[in-house]
């Protein structure tokens, strides 16, 4: 299981992090495996406003569906287009190939009070 | 790819090949309309009537069915289907019957529905009573429905909550949503029961009421159903019960009597209608003195002496065309007549001593969570090892020859397994599929990946559901 | 005994013991006491000669069942089913199976439901059919929902022509009761392509028309459904599968969702029920679709076989947020649509409906020749067509009923204000002296009253 510490992460399994002036989202590994195979990920429209913690898209497998949701308020910038081919990246590479959205933060402060991943690995540690 | 188990019924075709034979028009031909785009191509099969009987009588070979196979499905009741029913379903009178003839045409199929909705209300302690649901899930909707009606009829508009307990079944949230309420979670207490506690605290007056299924999905009986709905109604809501579990309960508790102010049965569960591969069902709904005018409609109702159709005076509407999945009422309507109350009680006592003996087979085993007497059904995990999944135990009950108990339900149990035998199944069956479960627990230990590639014997291998959901084929030329 | 339980006197011994109870009444000890076996004042228990008698009685008094000549539609049609259907669907494999949750156990209902969702794509021109719903109503009012979520529940004005059957309308209205939209009625109960284009706006989210009408006019909606994309709405088209073998289907102008009741595929009119809700929509939409769907994939020795799939969109795993609650469908139904597609097949189905057409033509001509008559239809229509009578058509019928054959449907039990109109349907079961002898009926019966 591994707990990327590039990162931050929240408790609802979300990891980001900062690239330019923006935030990049993916889910956890613990999140992917709990999942299964993704088969279907539902993305926001570019430019949509969105709150932290509300519910920006929804990631599937067979057997679940699990809502994701926004690490700080925001506009989306960018979405991750080559997840709808290949939903399976964020299996095979869920730090990396397998981010979902870019964000442009309203605060860019927010980005500091999520948790770390020592924090995250505690916490899953516990479920 | 390879060849399937069976080839496609179009497949079977060869041009100008022709199945039913139909008459001549016999009357003068006329031109299709113009303004209206004709059909261009119609690329439905050329197939003969033998080719048709041959591809689907192999495909029904392909099914496990309650005929063939025993079927612990739990909540689904999958008792033995009586063929008497088909045979009353089958009579002409019934099914050459046109839904909208003048009353005094139809008055067999009327008073049948009548007599019905008055059996119904007597088994579950309700006075009124509709049988237009075509399936539970539209029963369940129909009841959050009243009662939302029942609240703005009273200028009651902050109610906007439904309490659902974690152990619900998921169209319970669903049908709250149709409803346009929000569902509120009431967690479960260590015994199995809805936590009456915190039941208590939740109810103010921004709830509407509460969804309870009784026996649950743990098929442990509500302990404290009536404390709880008292609860409910101190705060001023409303109890809707899901009567998807009343075969625990067939003259030994009457619901309406106990606080329930509306509830759906399911016909195809309890009252031994056949599930038809996924259905047609039928989810009729009996409420009490303050809901039934609100139930949907059109029902049979008696004006002097004669059974007619109606709506119930504050009716939430129509539901679906027509009166109800009526073929399906008339196996109920036999069902519940070949059995009278002495039979009826005797389905819901040997259900519950089926369950009970089969737990008691299988406990030590497979981890019960709960240490109480079940009703007709009761759950257990399927983790014999740390590493076991349930999938895998189901997997392998195939091919001992058993369908596979529910699975992962209720969601409140890791690696559910929901087991209902029924009381059509013989000390013999349940000692077979006891047997089958205590040996694939011994290959959980000494040979997992026998399960883990399991089923070995069916038709098919272990399927690929995950290609099936990221690439969907729904249709041939996809 | 009680019929149908296993349980011996001597079986229950053994199982009593084990249990360390005496009676099974022990085990019902969590009912509270006051509660616990109520006596039920129900008939006594009746054999299986006895109940098949009582139903024989009832039966014989539907005596509107025996009547050898209907003329009655408005949403239940009496066509041919082949005889292979009840044979072939009545097979306890089919018949006593469950709900294919564990496909390795199921590829029969599994593969027949795939060859439905097929066979009816391919009739209603459309990407996905669902394995069913429970009739076309109910299948109209989830197409609504599902239009008015498609677009975030941002617009609510739902367009519902004047030509919907007023029962599908009913539930449509029945659904939208505690949900935040607004359902549109044109005035005059309008469903003319042109009369419908003028209500869409940017607010509206979806038009819904039905092919054909209620009343049976027949319309090109094309360029409607380009009005209603045009605003952005979605357009949903509900329409008769048999109409379908003759006309082009909604899918081929780009309709968003088609719904139809497919009763008429080989199910008969049975008082009712069950029915069969038809519902496709396009792969854009794939996602927000109610109801089960079946989906051809391989096992892990790459043999084909089926599942159902895309399930979580379904209750029983997104629960609140679920597409729909729908769970048990009218899978039998599908079966039996199925079974009559294939055995009908390209030659027959057509036949059926050109069958219809030309005798509902017929009909008509030689109806409206009648003193006193008219037909109303000023357009096209298939199969059914609404006739004008000189009296009150509801005693019309009973007396026309008298004689041994049902005129048709009172237009009174939907619309009050029209008590001399009638509901005339003519399929390919009514044949040409059937329709000879209505003439006459009718004719004779109004004459009597002068």
């Amino acid at each position: 299981m591994k707990f990327d510490t590039g990162v931050l992460y929240q408790k609802t399994h979300e990891w980001s992090r900062k690239e330019g002036g923006l935030i990049v989202v993916g889910i956890s590994d613990y999140a992917q495996d709990s999942l299964g195979d993704v088969v279907f990920v539902e993305l926001p429209e570019v430019g949509r406003s969105l709150k932290k913690d509300e519910a920006f898209g929804v990631v599937e497998s067979v057997k679940a569906a699990s809502d994701v949701y926004m690490p700080v308020a925001g506009t989306i910038a960018e979405v991750n287009e080559g997840l709808k081919d290949n939903p399976a990246a964020i299996n095979t590479d869920p730090f990396g190939a397998g981010w979902f959205i870019k964000i442009r933060p309203d605060n860019p402060a927010e980005y500091d009070r999520l948790i770390s991943a020592a924090e995250y690995e505690a916490f899953v540690k516990g479920l | 790819m390879k060849k399937g188990l069976e080839p496609f019924v179009w497949d079977y075709g060869a041009p100008g090949r022709v199945g039913a034979v139909l008459p001549e028009a016999d009357v003068p031909f006329v031109e299709l309309p113009p303004g209206i785009p004709p059909r261009k191509d119609l690329p439905l099969p050329e197939v003969s009537e033998l080719d048709v009987v041959r591809h689907f009588t192999r495909l029904s070979r392909l099914n496990f069915s309650i005929d063939t196979n025993f079927y612990p499905l739990g909540s689904c009741t999958m008792k033995y289907n009586p063929r008497v029913n088909e045979k009353a379903a089958g009579l002409a009178g019934f099914v050459e019957a046109h839904p909208l003839l003048p009353q005094d045409l139809c008055r067999g199929s009327l008073e049948l529905m009548g007599r019905l909705q008055e059996l119904l209300g007597e088994i579950s302690g309700f006075s009124g009573v509709s049988l237009q649901p075509a399936a539970g899930a539209q029963g369940e909707l129909a009841g959050v429905m009243m009662i939302r009606a029942y609240h703005r009829d009273r200028g009651d508009d902050k109610r906007t909550r439904i309490l659902i307990p974690d152990s619900a079944h998921g169209t319970n949230p669903a049908s709250v949503a149709m409803a346009g309420y929000q569902a509120v979670q009431v967690p479960s207490d260590s015994r199995g029961n809805i936590d009456l506690a915190a039941l208590e605290a939740l109810c103010d007056d921004t709830i509407a009421g509460l969804m309870v299924t009784n026996p649950n999905t743990l098929g442990l009986f509500e302990e404290h159903i009536v404390e709880a709905a008292a609860a409910v109604h101190r705060a001023g809501g409303l109890v809707y019960g899901d009567g998807a579990n009343m075969n625990a309960l067939l003259g030994a508790f009457r619901p309406g009597d106990a606080g329930i102010d509306v509830m759906h049965f399911n016909l195809h569960k309890t009252y031994s209608t056949p599930h038809g591969g996924g259905g047609p069902g039928a989810g009729p709904v009996g409420a009490g003195e303050k809901l039934a005018p609100y139930l949907p409609g059109p029902v049979a109702m008696k004006t002097d002496g004669v059974w007619g159709l109606g709506m119930p005076p504050r009716s939430i509407g129509r539901l679906k065309t027509f009166y109800g999945n009526f073929a399906v009422l008339v196996r109920a309507f036999t069902y519940i007549s070949l059995l009278g109350a002495e039979g009826l009680r005797a389905v819901s006592e040997n259900a519950v001593l089926n369950a009970n003996y089969l737990m008691k087979l299988i406990r030590g085993r497979y981890r019960i969570p709960y240490d109480r007497v079940c009703m007709h059904e009761f759950v257990a995990s399927g983790q014999v090892t740390p590493g076991t999944r349930t999938l895998d135990v189901a997997k392998r009950l195939i091919d001992y020859g058993f369908h596979p108990p529910t699975v992962y339900f209720p969601l409140i149990v890791k690696e559910a397994l929901m087991i209902e035998p029924t009381e059509t199944e013989s000390r013999e069956t349940l000692e077979a599929f006891a047997a089958a479960l205590l040996a694939i627990a011994g290959e959980a230990e000494a040979d997992p990946e026998l399960l883990a590639g399991a089923p070995h014997a069916a038709p098919v291998r272990r399927l690929d559901e995950v290609r099936a959901a990221r690439d969907p084929v729904l249709r041939r030329h996809a | 005994m009680t019929p149908y339980i296993a349980n011996t006197g001597d079986d229950k011994k053994v199982m009593l013991e084990a249990l360390g109870v005496s009676s099974p009444a022990e085990l019902f000890a969590d009912i509270p006491e006051k509660h616990r076996f109520p006596r039920l004042d129900l008939p006594r228990p009746l054999s299986e000669p006895e109940i098949l008698e009582e139903l024989g009685r009832l039966a014989a008094a539907n005596t509107g069942a025996g009547v050898r000549a209907v003329f009655a539609g408005a949403g239940a049609y009496r066509h041919f089913i082949p005889a292979v259907v009840d044979s072939l669907s009545s097979r306890g494999e089919f018949l006593t199976s469950y709900t294919p949750y564990q496909p390795e156990a199921s590829q029969g209902t599994l593969q027949s439901l795939f060859e439905y969702q097929s066979m009816t794509a391919d009739l209603l021109g459309m990407d996905a059919v669902n394995a069913s719903h429970y009739d076309g109503a109910t299948a109209l009012a989830e197409a609504v929902l599902m239009a008015w979520r498609a677009g975030g529940e941002k617009r609510k004005r739902v367009i519902l022509s004047g030509g919907l059957h007023p029962e599908h309308r009913q539930v449509v209205e029945t659904y939208a009761a505690n949900l935040d939209l607004a359902l549109v009625a044109p005035p005059r109960g309008a469903w003319k392509p042109d009369d419908l284009e003028p209500l869409i706006d940017e607010e509206t989210a979806c038009v819904a028309v039905s092919f054909p009408t209620f009343f049976g006019d027949l319309a090109d909606y094309s360029r409607l459904c380009a009005a209603a994309h045009r605003k952005g709405a979605l357009f949903i088209v509900s329409a008769d599968p048999i109409s379908l073998a003759l006309f082009d289907p909604p899918g081929s102008y780009g309709a968003d969702i088609v719904t139809g009741e497919g009763q008429s595929l080989g199910n008969p009119v049975s008082f009712g029920g069950p029915f069969l809700g038809l519902f496709a929509a396009t792969r854009e939409l794939l996602r927000r679709m109610p109801g089960r769907l079946v989906g051809m994939t391989v096992d892990r020795e790459e043999t084909p076989g089926f599942v159902l799939t895309l399930s979580t969109r379904e209750q029983h795993i997104r629960r609140e947020k679920a597409t729909s609650n729908i769970c048990t469908n009218q899978g039998l139904a599908a079966l039996r649509a199925a079974i009559y597609l294939s055995v009908l097949g390209k030659t027959g189905l057509r036949r059926v409906a050109e069958i219809s057409y030309r005798r509902a033509r017929y009909a008509a001509g030689l109806l409206s020749a009648l003193p006193g008559f008219s037909v109303l239809n000023d357009g096209p229509f298939f199969r059914e067509f609404v006739l004008r009578c000189p009296e009150d058509a509801e005693s019309l019928i009973g007396a026309a009923a008298a004689r041994g054959v049902i005129p048709g449907v009172a237009l009174s039990r939907y619309f009050p204000d029209r008590p001399r109109d009638l509901l005339v349907c003519v399929t390919e079961m009514n044949g040409r002296g059937q329709i000879d002898e209505l003439a006459k009926i009718l004719k004779s019966v109004t004459e009597a009253g002068r």
